[in-house]
């Protein structure tokens, strides 16, 4: 069963821009960047453009009202081992998308926010590893 | 006190249009679309220009333009490319104010910089490219008496280089200078940030260029950027910014197999080991001044010494007098020649810099200067600036492992040699490095230990042509400036 606690979870005005999003493009997924410039920002892709693989997890499948299909959030297994410990909030502020992210023409962009698991929070994770991903 | 005049302004170097185009062809083409986007200044946070928002049909102008130039030039005489390569870097040195300001508008770095770091040292790589290939040799294996295997170097084509925004001409120029060397065509990308200095630059050497052999395409990531990156017409491409669209280049690459160069960054770590703290003397100093490097470029570098370990037995001393020296870094008006850190290059990247400090707070890192955003007050209370912020915390928080790409540095403290090289290695990343030390040895040993591809000795930020720059790790594939 799955955990009651969520890694990652989206901010109303995060989940209104991914129903644009959707019903411009359709079926999506993040995977969340590192390194330089644009890194540390929750990339968007059409679901499957980026191919996900044993390198990586996915942390959370996000469901949204209006959005048939939950959507994938994935990062990598290396970086996520530095990670693993915040709960990820999915914001949506002004501003321009970077890298290859589909909401650069909305005029909004996705920011990742993030906070401390409780030690209760972490317990139960404990018992629920990520998905280690394979191509959708 | 010298301030130099924005552009436009009376008294100004340089003055930008209003509006930029596509470079296609050797001219100026508008967008398919009809399309532009707004272009900011981060000095103060206003609109100066306007930039044609790319797509796929400007893309394959380009490249029907690059494919169109590449035969011959292809087959100029090195003596020729090596020629136009130092008549380039002849215009930029007589330019060097106007590039400078230019810049400076542009990515929001100090003009101090830019006039004695990023222009003349892309100018010094146009220079060092036209020597490198006229001294470049094929090679010849003798395989029997009769037998002879020629290997030579030949261009490979039409290649698409994507440009980060932190050093928007001297990353450019990192990429043209040895690709135009080669005989290659280019379609380059600018970063949406800072999409127009290079344009600004393009209009002083565009007469030297036979038309399509450099052509410059703006736009967003996924509209311009993608089509370029997974175009079947290009034979290389070549991209600096972070992991996930590095992974994602690679795999468009790998439908069309053709190679890849990608810088994704780092989280370099400047190692102070206690003989530092010998003596307070100018090497002491010297020392000090590389701790505050993190600032350098607002932190907007990809070796930006972001981690700064300190033997434990000098650890207090010295970091007390390397906050000081921070404290000490000048922040203003970047068009201020006296100013040493300017504005950060976009609101986004501010923003982004600014919950990462949230982050370090939550974890349990001290602040122990800096830590906010700054307002500079009159038209610079637009701008996007932010204090130079020292942390203290460990390696296993997230300030320590995550490239903040802004003046932040986590400072952590170590006991001997090997702790010093595990906590320098324990990143994803290895990139740059930085080792302080009066010992040779010591020096030396460090500099073979760290799994970095650049690692400075008792120097920081040295970006000389001839020096190979690339990653280990997750820092990417393939070097540059070599």
């Amino acid at each position: 069963m799955a955990s009651m606690v969520q890694r990652v979870d989206v901010t109303p005005e995060a989940a209104d821009l991914l129903r644009r999003l959707t019903g411009i493009h359709g079926p999506l997924m993040f995977h969340q960047s590192g390194g330089c410039c644009d890194g540390s920002a929750p990339m968007c892709y059409l679901a499957g453009e980026f191919r996900t693989g044993g390198q990586d997890v996915r942390l959370e499948e996000l469901v949204i009202d209006g959005i048939p299909e939950p959507i994938g959030f994935w990062m990598s297994a290396s970086q996520f081992a530095y990670w693993e410990h915040t709960r990820l909030t999915i914001d949506a502020v002004p501003g321009r998308g970077g890298g290859f992210s589909l909401e650069v023409s909305e005029g909004m962009r996705f920011h990742t926010r993030s906070r401390l698991f409780t030690d209760e929070e972490s317990a139960e994770l404990a018992d629920h590893p990520v998905f280690v991903g394979v191509t959708q | 006190m010298t301030v130099y005049a924005a552009p436009g302004q009376p008294g100004s170097a340089m003055t930008y249009k209003s509006r930029y185009d596509h470079w296609i062809g050797g001219q100026y083409v508008a967008p398919s679309s009809g399309q532009y986007f707004e272009n900011i200044t981060p000095v103060t946070g206003q609109v100066f220009c306007e930039v044609a928002r790319g797509n796929a049909a400007d893309v394959e102008l380009a490249l029907d333009a690059a494919h169109a130039a590449a035969p011959s030039w292809g087959h100029t005489t090195v003596t020729e490319r090596s020629n136009i390569l130092l008549k380039i870097a002849d215009v930029m040195e007589a330019n060097l104010t106007a590039i400078a300001v230019a810049e400076t508008w542009e990515n929001g770095k100090p003009i101090r910089e830019t006039l004695v770091a990023d222009i003349p040292l892309a100018i010094d790589h146009f220079r060092y490219f036209a020597g490198a290939l006229r001294a470049q040799e094929g090679t010849l294996g003798q395989i029997s008496d009769d037998t002879v295997a020629y290997h030579f170097h030949e261009p490979l084509g039409v290649v698409a280089q994507i440009i980060p925004w932190n050093f928007p001409i001297l990353m450019a120029v990192w990429k043209l200078a040895p690709a135009l060397a080669a005989g290659n065509c280019v379609i380059l990308k600018p970063a949406e940030q800072t999409p127009v200095s290079i344009h600004f630059w393009m209009s002083l050497v565009a007469d030297l260029l036979p038309p399509g052999v450099l052509n410059i395409v703006n736009g967003f990531g996924v509209e311009a950027g993608k089509p370029l990156a997974s175009s079947r017409r290009i034979a290389k491409v070549a991209f600096t910014g972070e992991t996930t669209t590095g992974r994602l280049i690679m795999q468009y690459a790998a439908e069309n197999i053709i190679p890849v160069t990608l810088e994704l960054g780092g989280k370099s770590a400047n190692i102070f080991f206690e003989d530092v703290a010998q003596a307070d003397d100018d090497f002491y100093d010297k020392a000090l001044e590389g701790f505050t490097m993190f600032a350098l470029n607002q932190g907007e570098v990809c070796t930006c010494p972001s981690r700064a370990l300190i033997e434990s037995t000098i650890y207090d001393s010295f970091l007390g007098d390397a906050v000081a020296r921070t404290k000490k870094v000048v922040q203003g008006n970047p068009l201020d020649i006296n100013t040493m850190i300017g504005a950060q290059a976009s609101s986004e990247q501010l923003e982004k810099i600014l919950s990462y400090i949230d982050i370090g707070k939550a974890e349990g890192a001290t602040v122990l200067t800096g830590g906010e955003r700054v307002d500079l007050g009159g038209d610079l209370s637009g701008g996007f600036y932010c204090a130079p912020t020292v942390f203290e915390g460990n390696n296993a928080m997230r300030i320590f492992q995550e490239e903040i790409f802004g003046p932040v540095v986590s400072v952590a403290k170590f006991t001997g040699f090997d702790d010093a090289i595990s906590i320098a290695n324990d990143t994803l990343y290895g990139l740059g490095a930085g080792v302080w030390s009066r010992n040779g040895n010591t020096a030396y040993r460090a500099g073979r230990a760290i799994h970095a591809g650049r690692v400075w000795t008792n120097c920081y930020h040295d970006y000389s042509a001839h020096a190979a720059f690339g990653g280990y790790k997750q820092s990417g594939i393939g070097r540059e400036t070599t």
